[in-house]
């Protein structure tokens, strides 16, 4: 078991298994988003209350649960690197930074614009939305950081102390709605009854939230190639590689 | 619906259509970028390879 | 810029960036951990009497009085237990409309009035076609349903 783990663990299996990878995510990732846009702006009816400002759901909410998901991610697989010395763990958590920062961007700003419509306001320092900002900073943090040292064991190492310290930001986010009175409403999804949003309403968005979490699968392999490269250059299947690529 | 019913978006459309339109360059621009890296990557090691074999 | 260095600023850097979010972070809660007071707080004395706070509610059925010369307009928020009077002068968001959770930041003035600087809308998490709210309201539903909304 230990073996088989280490095999999977190993650069080498990892960047040939991503390669083989990477196609299925993308695809489904491209067919998901067009059946999930398809539903989203042509079948969904308008909102009673929103008319059609609320189909800006259909990347506000797949891009903030995408922010939190990714974070968690991030911060496990820097734990992991940091206990066990997985190389692969540090890898992925290097490679998640920035699309974690880019879906929690697209988060806020198109919090924003329907923030301007509905509520008549494009900000407000409110529980939810001033946690989900400290989350984008924590993102910049990290990212400053892994930049800053040459030693990538090192930078992985004060990354992985930084995301795991910035985890407690995460329940914070999630029940900052329900912790305290924000304009932000409450969830519509993960409470504990039936969700609040009609049938054709959600199954789009479930859609788009597979949609983003294949995105992520991809361009997250094809990052962690490029790494995996870069931190591996010196090693005999990297050389290898490269002279079967070249000749 | 009509396309321009479809556009308008009941008045909201600069909202939703600037939503989309982010949400489609920031996912675009991730890609582009971690496809050239990957190539990038790959062409400085073939070069670095040549050198040393070279030599 | 030897490494070191370079790794000095960084940290330093981080450490600012932290910094500042902290700082961020406690302001805003500290001022605003509870968002708004509503209007049985306010009645039992609770909400600042000087300074300027915000207060939620869902606006009162046939409240709302509009001055036809100007923006000027006032409505009644309710918690269902007690009510405050709202008078504002500006544009409402689209949001508003009898029925629906609002929050509105400004002061109390002496006459126990509550002068409106901003007026936000609140949405609550429902999300549903229009005939659906409708069929809703007539079943008796537990939907909030305003009397005014738009169906097409």
């Amino acid at each position: 078991m230990f073996t088989r783990f280490n095999q999977f663990a190993s650069p080498k299996h990892f960047y040939d298994l991503s390669a083989r990878l990477t196609p299925w995510f993308t695809w489904a990732s491209i067919l998901l988003l067009l059946a999930g846009l398809y539903g989203g702006l042509v079948l969904a009816p308008a909102d009673y209350q929103q008319g059609d400002s609320f189909r800006i759901i259909y990347i506000h909410v797949p891009s903030a649960w995408m922010s939190l998901f990714v974070y968690v991610v991030m911060a496990m697989a820097g734990g992991i690197g940091l206990i066990w010395h997985v190389k692969i763990a540090d890898i992925i958590a290097r490679s998640s930074a920035s699309l974690g920062a880019s879906f929690t961007f697209l988060a806020l700003a198109t919090g924003s614009l329907w923030g301007k419509p509905m509520w008549g306001t494009w900000w407000v320092w409110d529980a939810r939305l001033t946690s989900e900002l400290i989350l984008l900073f924590l993102y910049l943090g990290y990212i400053a950081l892994q930049s800053a040292f040459d030693d990538r064991r090192v930078a992985a190492r004060a990354g992985a102390v930084l995301a795991l310290v910035g985890l407690v930001n995460i329940p914070i986010i999630h029940y900052s709605v329900e912790w305290w009175s924000t304009l932000h409403q409450g969830p519509t999804i993960t409470k504990f009854d039936a969700p609040s949003i009609h049938m054709s309403m959600l199954i789009p968005l479930l859609l788009m939230a597979l949609a983003f979490k294949s995105y992520f699968i991809s361009v997250l392999l094809i990052r962690a190639r490029s790494e995996i490269l870069e931190y591996e250059c010196n090693s005999t299947w990297v050389e290898e590689l490269i002279s079967n690529r070249s000749f | 619906m009509s396309i321009q019913e479809f556009f308008h978006m009941g008045g909201y459309a600069f909202y939703v259509w600037s939503s989309y339109g982010l949400c489609a360059v920031v996912m675009i621009l991730n890609v582009l970028q971690s496809v050239s890296r990957q190539k990038k990557t790959l062409n400085t090691l073939i070069k670095r390879q040549r050198r040393t074999l070279g030599q | 810029m030897s490494p070191r260095r370079k790794r000095i600023i960084l940290i330093l850097f981080v450490l600012a960036g932290m910094g500042i979010a902290s700082v961020l972070l406690l302001t805003a809660f500290e001022k605003n951990l509870l968002y708004f007071y509503s209007p049985s707080q306010v009645a039992a004395g609770e909400a600042p009497s000087t300074r300027a706070f915000r207060i939620g509610g869902l606006v009162m059925k046939n409240s709302v009085q509009r001055n036809p010369d100007s923006l000027e307009v006032s409505f009644v928020i309710t918690d269902t237990v007690n009510t405050t009077k709202i008078v504002y002068d500006g544009i409402l968001p689209d949001l508003f409309r009898e029925g629906q959770g609002i929050v509105a930041n400004g002061k109390l003035v002496n006459t126990g009035v509550f002068q409106a600087q901003e007026v936000l809308a609140k949405h609550d998490e429902n999300y549903m076609p229009p005939e659906v709210a409708d069929a809703l309201a007539k079943a008796g539903g537990t939907y909030p349903l305003p009397e005014n909304h738009k169906s097409k």
